[in-house]
Parts: C-alpha cells; structure tokens; sequence
C-alpha cells in the first residue's frame, strides 16, 4: 500500500462521502468530480492508462457535467424549509453500514491466490485493446454504440419541451 | 494487508457511500450520484482483479470497464432527462414528492 494510494484513497472517499452529504447541490456535483477524479488516479496507480484517461473523459469530462447542468435545470425544487434526507433514512443508512461491514468482513479475511505475490504481466494497453475490441468484441462494440444511440434519441424525446403541457399547470396531478 | 485487498476495501467504502447516498437523499440528482458511485466501485473491482489476478494480458477486465463506463454514461443521459421531465412536470426534483406517475 504505497503513500500514493493512501492519499487517493482518502481523496476519493473524501469525495463520495461529500457527494451524497452536502446540502448545497452545486457542492454536491463539484465533489463528485473529486471523487471521480481520484478514482482515475487510483486506475492509473494500477496500471490502467487507457481505462483512467476514459474515465477522465465519460464521468469529468460528460457525466459530471450533465450533472451540474441538471441541477440548475432543477434549480429551486429544494425547499429551505425542508431536510434533505428522506423519511425513514435511518433504515438505509443501517443498510449501507451493514452492507459495508459484511463486504469489508469478507475481502479482509478471503484468500486470494495470487493476492501476495507482485504482479508479473503488464495489463493489456491502448494497441491490445483496440485490436480486442475490433476482433473479439466487436458485436459488444457495435451493440453498446446501438445503445448509445437509443439512449440519446430517448434523452431528447424525454426532456423535449412539451409547450402544450406547460400552458396548463397542475394538469394531471 | 496487501496485494488486491485495499483496492477491494476502497470499492467496498465507495459502494456503501453510494447506496446510503442513493436510499437516503430526498434529491433526485443525489440519488443518480450515488448510482454513479456504486457503478465506479464496481469498476475498481474489475481494475483491480484485471491487474492482481490471473490473464491481465488478456485484457478482459480492461473491456468489460469500457463497456460499463459506456452503459453508466448511456443510464446517466437516460436518469438526468427523467429528472427534468418529472420536474418540469411536478415542479420538483425530490424523489418523495411525485406521488402520481401517471401523463
């Protein structure tokens, strides 16, 4: 565990825990792209160059944004008078402690087989993956890019201005 | 404590913090982060395995993160347009509020 790790790590969870814990939503997002820029570090301490730059580029570079974009799109929902945690939180926070606690339990006490020993073979780079992806993955490729394509033509239709709706509030309710 | 275990207790942390995020907020938005959370640990732990366990020149683990990253940006477009559509319908991003789903 070296002290680069350590202090990727710590970022990261730093990160999430302030993520899903702030009150203020901008806050919120900004700290999600801490989290998520940490976690690309942490793939590039274990040798994933192509993954991290990825993950750079879809979660920073899109996703994060999309989220900040939607949270001033929403701008105004929350209501200072009210909290920010659901009823009944208390029931999944019990959930996630003991989800951790069981997970944790069982990666501490498991037996790896090659856990110990130091890694011999240099994971697959950028050449290797292109040419996996091109060869034995390609109906994989062309399926998630079919998939990406429906998601996008579906996001527009979902969040298409409806004029008529809008003219008459309370519609439907 | 070495070798693949830190990574796996960095992802467990990371799962746990997403699902308290996505089972406790009352925000939409916060609910998706804590998707996107959870979906990271899982990718740590396919890095993780790609790297300390056997065939990491296979790649396999490496693929199997492009794909899940593309997914989680595809559930992402998909999540964030749902939001603003209810919004803009119930003038509220709140999960508890839009007690109909109906036109």
């Amino acid at each position: 565990m070296s002290p680069a790790f350590l202090i990727l790590a710590l970022l990261a969870v730093a990160g999430a825990v302030a993520a899903v814990g702030l009150r203020n939503l901008i806050h919120c997002a900004l700290a999600l792209a801490v989290a998520l820029a940490a976690i690309a570090g942490v793939y590039l301490h274990l040798g994933a160059e192509f993954i991290a730059f990825a993950q750079l580029l879809v979660y920073l570079g899109a996703v994060a944004i999309l989220i900040l974009f939607a949270i001033l799109l929403t701008r105004g929902s929350e209501r200072s008078g009210s909290g920010i945690f659901s009823a009944g939180w208390g029931w999944g926070l019990g959930v996630a402690l003991g989800l951790l606690a069981t997970v944790a339990g069982v990666f501490v006490s498991a037996r790896f087989p090659r856990a110990a020993a130091a890694v011999s073979a240099a994971p697959a780079g950028a050449r290797e993956l292109g040419t996996d992806l091109m060869t034995r993955h390609i109906l994989a490729l062309e399926l998630i890019g079919l998939l990406l394509t429906a998601a996008l033509i579906g996001a527009v239709i979902l969040a298409l201005h409806e004029r008529g709706r809008e003219a008459a509030p309370g519609e439907g309710r | 404590m070495n070798g693949v275990t830190p990574y796996l207790l960095l992802s467990a942390v990371l799962f746990a913090t997403g699902l308290a995020g996505a089972l406790i907020r009352r925000n939409a938005i916060i609910v998706l982060i804590g998707i996107e959370l959870m979906l990271n640990a899982a990718n740590l732990n396919f890095i993780a395995f790609a790297r300390f366990g056997p065939g990491a020149e296979q790649g396999n683990g490496t693929i199997f993160v492009l794909f899940s990253i593309g997914v989680a940006a595809a559930e992402a477009a998909v999540g964030l347009a749902l939001i603003i559509a209810v919004y803009r319908h119930f003038k509220s991003a709140q999960v508890d509020q839009p007690a109909t789903l109906r036109g």
